[in-house]
């Protein structure tokens, strides 16, 4: 099984520096790309391989490219952003390669640059990430000293200057327009659309922001082919995926594995199976804002259409599980909690509802709840739903809790009838 | 006033940009790294360095986590208290810290040593519980090796 994104990626030693990443094939794809491609043939190439966004959309990544103006009448600076910001909790999948191999990711993105003809790059870091800091700035400085990075790149007349940002800590940072409201220096709230990044992005020029794993595949699928991306599937997206599982499971962690390997092998091979003396009750299959699945989809598999057809979404595909011994409502609980607290407040039903929401959740818990906030409950997955609320926040918030009322309802109802938390 | 160190620093961001008024997340970064926290005169000094109103400047510092508006300890302790630590026990470390450093969330010891946040996510969640002290990430965190830890930070 071929594993591209994660092969050279030893948590135990240092990642590779310029000339190791060098040696493993780093920047042939690049060298190839500035001698004989044109950007129009990059995009083709990666719209062929069906790479979809790994940042939790799951849009095609060719596609997106290819809504940005090109030729002589196109706008610059044109902007290229690596959203590396992932603050769902329960994702910590990039990570894994942000510290594993930086070079991969900055040759991913001077790839996708050339493809989009950008002038300016950004990695967008989510502030925790310390270690990744460091590891990036040195890593730029190092293309930037081997004519990797800046004018001229390999004598093929494309410039290209690229900047770490690290952000202060902020949920919203991630959506693709707050972040590009934060890399402007505002308060990251969500911008309307259209116009779309694309046409109108950063500081108003066109700008496309992918995920880092979505940006570490570019380089494989350039050196390999489309067919071969496609080839390392199990299912129709193409390539591989990093998922992770975490909560009471024996090894918690992150593998790389063909798309659509079904949820059963990755927590019973991969993740070892439940502790000793717990047992599975549900799964969020792609962090925080995903729809509880149950034991009855163990052997869904785990790509866009196979989750989505089960009633959740891949997202990241970084699993969280609920174990026995948890109580479901406390779990759903603590969920509500971070989205209230990272609404960015600009429209109502979210500034307002969801704190709404952590509070009944509270009073269950503390077993004051009462039959109707069951019903408070369930309306308010509709109102703050899609389509109620300026962004997806609110009505990603409400997927683990309108999930969680379907299957977990007697959980709830024993808080009412008893009026304390069983699992106390 | 700024210092000249700050001053740099912050000139080096708006050489990057289009107007400076984008670095204001830069400039509060900065000058929080310099003196520990921002506070009203600091918000002031960023605006007028930038040219901007000292309203904009406390509406984006007020939006982010990790821009403190208020004095911190020397040490900053952030406890994870997101999906993955909750399930494998973050409220019994905070128990634990709560009586080992006599201080709750949001507040700072009398010896001005610690600070204790919670924190959403630190992206470790393969390793939870997880907590940040300043830049130092601690995984797999048991109740028991707490004393250790607390005591490199003094
Ligand atoms: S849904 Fe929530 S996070 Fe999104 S714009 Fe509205 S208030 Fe902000
Ligand atoms: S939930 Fe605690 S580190 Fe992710």
């Amino acid at each position: 099984m071929e594993r591209p994104l994660t092969r050279n990626i030893h948590p135990d030693r240092p990642p590779l520096n310029l000339k190791e990443y060098e040696r493993t094939g780093g920047y042939v794809a690049l060298r190839k790309v500035c001698s004989s491609m044109n950007p129009a043939a990059v995009q083709e190439l990666v719209k062929d391989s069906n790479l979809k966004g790994r940042g939790g959309a799951g849009f095609s990544t060719g596609m997106k490219w290819g809504l940005i103006p090109m030729g002589d009448k196109a706008a610059h600076p044109t902007y290229l952003i690596a959203n590396a910001d992932e603050m769902e909790p329960g994702t910590f999948k990039d990570r894994l390669l942000l510290e594993g191999n930086p070079h991969q990711l900055i040759e991913g993105m001077i790839l996708a640059a050339y493809a989009i003809q950008a002038d300016i790059a950004y990695v967008f870091l989510r502030w925790a990430y310390h270690k990744a800091a460091g590891l990036i700035r040195k890593s730029i400085q190092e293309a930037y000293d081997a004519g990797y990075l800046g004018k001229d790149i390999l004598g093929s007349g494309f410039h290209l200057e690229m900047h770490l940002h690290t952000g202060v800590g902020r949920y919203m940072c991630g959506e693709e327009t707050a972040l590009l409201n934060a890399l402007e220096g505002k308060r990251a709230t969500p911008r309307a659309k259209p116009p779309f990044p694309q046409i109108s992005g950063l500081f108003g020029k066109p700008t496309i922001v992918n995920n880092v794993e979505t940006l570490c595949c570019v380089p494989h699928i350039v050196n390999n082919g489309a067919d071969w991306f496609k080839g390392l599937s199990y299912s129709d997206d193409g390539g591989t995926k990093v998922y992770g599982v975490s909560g009471k499971v024996k090894r918690p962690g992150a593998w790389e594995l063909p798309m659509g390997v079904t949820m059963r092998e990755l927590i019973e091979e991969h993740a070892g199976g439940m502790k000793a003396g717990c047992s599975l009750r549900g799964v969020l299959p792609g962090g925080a804002s995903t729809d509880f699945l149950t034991t009855q989809h163990l052997d869904i598999k785990m790509d866009y259409k196979s989750v989505a057809a089960a009633g959740s979404r891949l997202g990241t595909g970084t699993m969280i599980v609920l174990d026995d011994s948890t109580c479901p409502v406390g779990f759903v609980h603590n969920l509500q909690h971070f989205f209230a607290q990272e609404s960015c407040g600009w429209c109502t039903p979210c500034r307002e509802g969801l704190p709404w929401v952590e509070k009944i959740l509270l009073s269950l818990e503390k077993g004051e709840g009462k039959p109707e906030d069951l019903e408070l409950l369930q309306l308010h997955t509709q109102y703050l739903g899609p389509g109620n609320t300026f962004c997806a926040l609110a009505p990603g918030a409400m997927e683990p809790l309108q999930s969680a009322l379907k299957y977990f309802r007697e959980d709830f109802e024993k808080h009412v009838e008893h009026k304390k938390c069983p699992y106390d | 006033m700024l210092s000249i160190t700050e001053k740099e620093a912050i000139d080096h961001e708006i050489g990057l940009v289009p107007h400076k008024r984008a670095t204001v997340i830069e400039a509060l970064k900065i000058v929080q790294q310099h003196r520990g926290w921002i506070s009203d005169e600091s918000v002031a000094e960023i605006a007028e360095y930038l040219e901007i109103s000292p309203a904009e400047v406390d509406s984006v510092a007020t939006f982010y986590n990790l821009i403190f508006r208020r004095p911190v300890g020397r040490h900053v302790i952030l406890l994870c208290d997101s999906i993955s630590c909750y399930v494998m026990g973050y409220k019994q470390l905070y128990t634990a810290l709560q009586s080992k450093l006599q201080i709750s969330f949001g507040q700072t010891g009398p010896d001005n040593r610690f600070t204790l946040l919670p924190n959403a996510c630190l992206g470790c969640c393969d390793h939870a519980p997880a907590l940040m002290i300043d830049k130092d990430l601690y995984r797999d965190v048991t109740i028991e090796q707490l004393d250790d830890i607390l005591q490199q930070y003094t």
